[in-house]
């Protein structure tokens, strides 16, 4: 019994055997140490549960979005350069070939699902409501419990590079690779259950989010006043609200095939591997303009703020932004064109891809004219902005050239497709996240980062990247096919890889001076009192920074575009600021520690499927179902504050100018 | 930095530019001219940002104009929703004409019947197998240069995809089907050929030559091989479908109605088709193998017509 126990523990459940994943194993444990022991030490328990874990703020979950995406970042980027430092050399025996199918499968999914996904949320917690003059989202629990859901979601994912092992059939598993009978470890269910959870999430984000916009705005901002990345916001959460529940649906038919033995994608008993992948790319096209579109909002703001001129064309931004949004939804067959589905399909198909091109293109355009005319200063988001653009154009080109169907029987699985999506998603996403972080960094924490270390890491990204994926289009031209693990001398792969490795490091530098950026300007802490570090535009430049927690001590009147501008315009011409209202108690919710909670019972529960241990995954859903019976009957969830403590906190805040 | 990749491309090692096929050479031909559309946009677009950012960059005593309030022009925004449309447009003509033109499935143009290859991916290996022959290789495929052949593609396992850069584009192999792809070389040489899809763990030891030669070596080729007295047999096939990797074999036969019954074994009433609850017990001891999708436990070797066939290209 005991040696049963032993054997399983030592076979099964933990991966062993492997130095690189020991020596994570250990620092994973000490780091859990570490952190135990500085909370204890500093008596922080209490701390950390009233004022985070258990907070409905959404800037404050904006924040723990930030960190968890950042961390995860180094997780995948660590992935990126094992496998580079891999394929550096032919014939290498750097990585096993499991332990690299292992590492493409994560970096892939961490990047896209628990990186760019809760950066992206991140950035609608923080900006959103401040920048539409709301107080919070409009169901702050919810918010809440989408953040933990995502969190307690990658956990359940990243805890499988330690425990059973990690998923290895690819970013989107495609059956039979992904079935019971090929992929008969636990690595699969970690995949299914981490993102299934995490999912749940960010469905409920985008539900938020779209009413939010809908709902809470300022009194007298139209839609169409609204700033270009409350747009961006809205396009992507609508794409949300479209594309992730044809993800759950999917994965639960991938888990009933897995744990029920039914055949939704296996070919006995009628079911079909074909079903999968076109189900699993309605949503997965979708994604990637998710996670892009609001980085054109991003952009928008940057560019109008840096450029110290309105945005050029306005309603085509608008126009543009919801029709990619639409448009994304019909071309999902582009990333199956050598599936055999015939000539009609494929010229269907190729066409929608093509159309895309026009709004984004379209785009770029109204950037350009947007800083045509103004006067431009060159400040950290300014210059991820304008490295975006050719960046972003030369990946939309090849993006285009991918979409000549029969052009792609050629480029299709090979390094030219991963060259491309890399450049859209760093040189757009990335870029473009970046370019927000730096951007709304001030008002976040009431200190700009430092603008030189800034700027090395700037040059090391974006020097990295094209040093790392420019060779990358030559070699997929070399016939060199994606998730390789090795290849033979003969190919004549290897300068180009090594290459391609030296860009990845340059990047991993560029990292590291991130890091050190945050924590320099951390420690040579330059308060930045004015509350609106770069002589922004838009509403949440009005506030303090870092803003109260009720944002608006009182809700903006807002008529037109760009209203902190005009104000300040108003102001400077000598004209007297409008008259204020009477303050007014503020209506908010009050913390809740359930989000938490339930959101870790569904962590026990998916631990529990992931193995098939009953007991656990029963009091894992009767966990979830108690924590949704006790929010239920709860009544006591909100809270004024009164007209006094508003005085005083705002007397605290800007008495400080 | 595109171009100068593409141009440095003239090497005779980015074959997917140096095409040996009607095929290849029709696909290159569309690379180029899609490239030439897309830089007519693009490079204005590159030469304008770098301009628009030097130009209008905030110095002390700068020249440029200033408008801060200018946000909006009808004929401008006009001209730039036009000129990505007429582009498209014209990619789109083409990418149509060449989508039907390139299908893989069509037959290719030629005075020569075409040679018929049926292709299976194991894992993790290719079987090739010559239906009018009655030959069959593994892991290298001979093929007689000027003629059309015509590859029938299936996969036992996991779906790879079947690509020779310098002959075409890929085509997938999934279990179930059989997809057809016309492919011809023009010139004798050996052409590099892979597994494109992922399919585990040595998917990358899938990799294959294609030696294409002339019709009199190729017939001579095809005498050998069909007396080298080395037959597949049913067993033999079983065998090969063992995950694990192997070098090159030459086969004298193969079972007839390999290929058809491949692909037809999971059709209802298919003929190898069994329910996994017939999976024998013993094998099957935990959850996850019981649940065996495919019911692969189900099948008995049939009885093979040769007993020594099968152990010397068993997988390792």
């Amino acid at each position: 019994m005991l040696n049963d126990l032993k054997d399983f523990l030592l076979n099964d459940f933990f991966v062993t055997g492997d130095p690189l994943i020991l020596g994570s194993q250990v620092a994973i444990a000490l780091s859990i140490v570490a952190i135990v022991f500085v909370l204890t030490y500093f008596k922080k328990w209490k701390w950390l549960w009233t004022e985070w874990l258990t907070t409905v703020d959404h800037k404050r979950i904006g924040i723990m979005y930030i960190i968890a995406s950042l961390l995860m970042l180094f997780r995948g980027g660590v992935d990126a350069l094992l496998m580079r430092v891999q394929l550096a050399a032919p014939q290498l025996e750097f990585l096993h070939a499991d332990h690299y199918n292992q590492i493409f499968t994560t970096h892939g999914v961490i990047m896209i699902l628990f990186m760019a996904m809760p950066l992206m949320f991140g950035l609608f917690n923080i900006v959103l409501p401040l920048q539409i003059g709301a107080r919070d989202v409009a169901y702050p629990f919810l918010n809440a419990l989408s953040f933990w859901l995502f969190f307690w979601g990658a956990m359940l994912f990243n805890v499988s590079f330690v425990i059973g092992g990690s998923p290895d059939t690819g970013w989107l598993a495609y059956p039979p690779l992904s079935g019971l009978q090929l992929s008969p470890g636990v690595g699969q269910d970690f995949y299914i259950w981490g993102i299934q959870i995490s999912g749940i999430g960010s469905l409920a984000t985008g539900i938020n989010f779209v009413a939010t916009i809908l709902k809470m705005r300022a009194p007298g901002m139209k839609l169409m006043d609204m700033p270009m990345f409350a747009w961006s916001v809205l396009a992507s959460c609508v794409t949300i609200m479209f594309a992730f529940p044809i993800l759950t649906v999917t994965l639960f038919l991938l888990f009933l095939d897995r744990y029920l033995g039914a055949h939704f994608f296996t070919l006995d008993a009628g079911g079909n591997p074909m079903m999968y992948i076109n189900l699993i790319w309605m949503w997965g096209h979708p994604e990637v303009y998710i996670v892009i579109l609001p980085a054109f909002g991003i952009f928008s703001e940057v560019v109008s703020t840096f450029a110290r001129k309105k945005l050029f064309g306005y309603k085509s931004m608008v126009f543009a932004l919801m029709s990619i949004s639409v448009a994304s939804f019909f071309t999902w067959a582009h990333h199956f064109f050598t599936m055999g589905s015939g000539a009609n399909v494929n010229a269907f198909f190729a066409i929608t891809t093509m159309i895309i091109a026009i709004p984004t293109g379209v785009k770029v355009f109204n950037w350009l004219f947007t800083m045509f005319r103004g006067r431009i200063t060159f400040s950290t988001p300014m210059l991820w902005t304008i490295a975006f653009i050719p960046c972003f154009v030369i990946g939309g080109m090849t993006g285009v050239l991918l979409s000549v169907a029969p052009a792609d029987f050629q480029f299709h699985n090979s390094y030219f497709l991963i060259a491309h999506f890399h450049q859209v998603l760093i040189g757009g996403v990335v870029f473009g996240y970046f370019a927000g972080l730096y951007y709304w960094w001030p008002k976040l924490f009431g200190f700009k980062l430092h603008e030189g270390l800034g700027k090395w890491a700037f040059w090391f990204w974006n020097i990295g990247f094209y040093v790392c994926f420019m060779p990358q289009y030559v070699l997929g031209l070399m016939g060199m096919t994606r998730r390789f693990n090795e290849y033979d001398f003969d190919m004549g792969w290897q300068p180009l890889n090594i290459v391609s490795t030296v860009g990845a490091f340059l990047m991993g530098i560029a990292f590291i001076f991130q890091v050190w950026q945050i924590a320099h300007s951390i420690k040579f802490l330059k308060k930045e009192k004015t509350g609106d570090a770069w002589d922004g535009r838009t509403l949440e430049w009005s506030i303090p920074s870092p803003p109260p927690v009720y944002n608006f001590a009182r809700l903006p009147q807002v008529s037109g575009r760009d209203p902190w501008w005009e104000e300040k315009q108003r102001i400077a011409r000598g004209e007297q600021p409008s008259p204020l209202p009477p303050l007014e108690p503020i209506h908010m919710p009050k913390n809740s520690g359930i989000p938490f909670i339930m959101s870790f019972f569904w962590f026990v529960a998916g631990f529990g499927f992931v193995w098939d241990w009953k007991w656990m995954i029963i009091p894992g859903l009767a966990g979830v179902v108690i924590c949704m019976l006790i929010r239920s009957f709860s009544y006591d969830t909100d809270y004024y504050i009164s007209v006094e403590e508003i005085e005083r906190t705002e007397a605290k805040l800007r008495g400080a100018y | 930095m595109l171009m100068a990749a593409l141009l440095s491309g003239c090497t005779d090692k980015v074959i997917v530019l140096d095409p040996k096929g009607p095929i290849g050479e029709a696909q290159k031909d569309l690379i180029y001219l899609s490239t030439i559309l897309c830089l007519i946009v693009i490079v204005p677009v590159l030469l304008l940002t770098a301009w628009v950012v030097w130009r209008y960059r905030d110095k002390p005593g700068r020249k440029a104009a200033y408008k801060p309030e200018w946000e909006h022009n009808t004929k401008l925004e006009i001209i730039w929703w036009t000129i990505p449309i007429l582009i498209i447009i014209a990619l789109g003509t083409v990418t149509v004409k060449y989508t039907y033109a390139l299908e893989p499935s069509k037959p290719i143009e030629s005075e020569k019947e075409p040679v018929t290859i049926q292709v299976t991916s194991l894992d993790w290996k290719w079987l090739f197998k010559y239906p009018d022959e009655g030959i069959a290789t593994v892991n290298y495929v001979n093929i007689p240069e000027d003629v059309p052949i015509r590859f029938q593609l299936t996969s036992e396992t996991a779906m790879n995809s079947f690509w020779i850069p310098q002959l075409g584009g890929q085509i997938y192999t999934m279990s179930g089907m059989a997809m057809t792809l016309y492919l011809q070389a023009d010139e004798p040489g050996t052409y590099y050929g892979s597994g494109a899809n992922f399919t585990g763990e040595h998917f990358a030891k899938m990799t294959f030559d294609v030696n294409a030669m002339p019709q009199e070596e190729y017939d001579e080729w095809v005498k050998q091989a069909k007396a080298s007295g080395n037959p597949l047999t049913e067993e033999g096939y079983e065998q090969l479908k063992i995950p694990g990797t192997t070098g090159t074999h030459t086969f004298s036969s193969f079972p007839k109605g390999l290929f058809e019954k491949v692909v037809n074994q999971y059709a209802v009433g298919g003929s190898a088709h069994r329910h996994h609850g017939a999976a024998p017990g013993g094998e099957s001891e935990s959850r996850k193998e019981d649940a065996g999708a495919k019911g692969e436990h189900a099948h008995t070797p049939a009885a093979s017509p040769s007993p020594s066939g099968g152990s010397h290209h068993a997988g390792h």
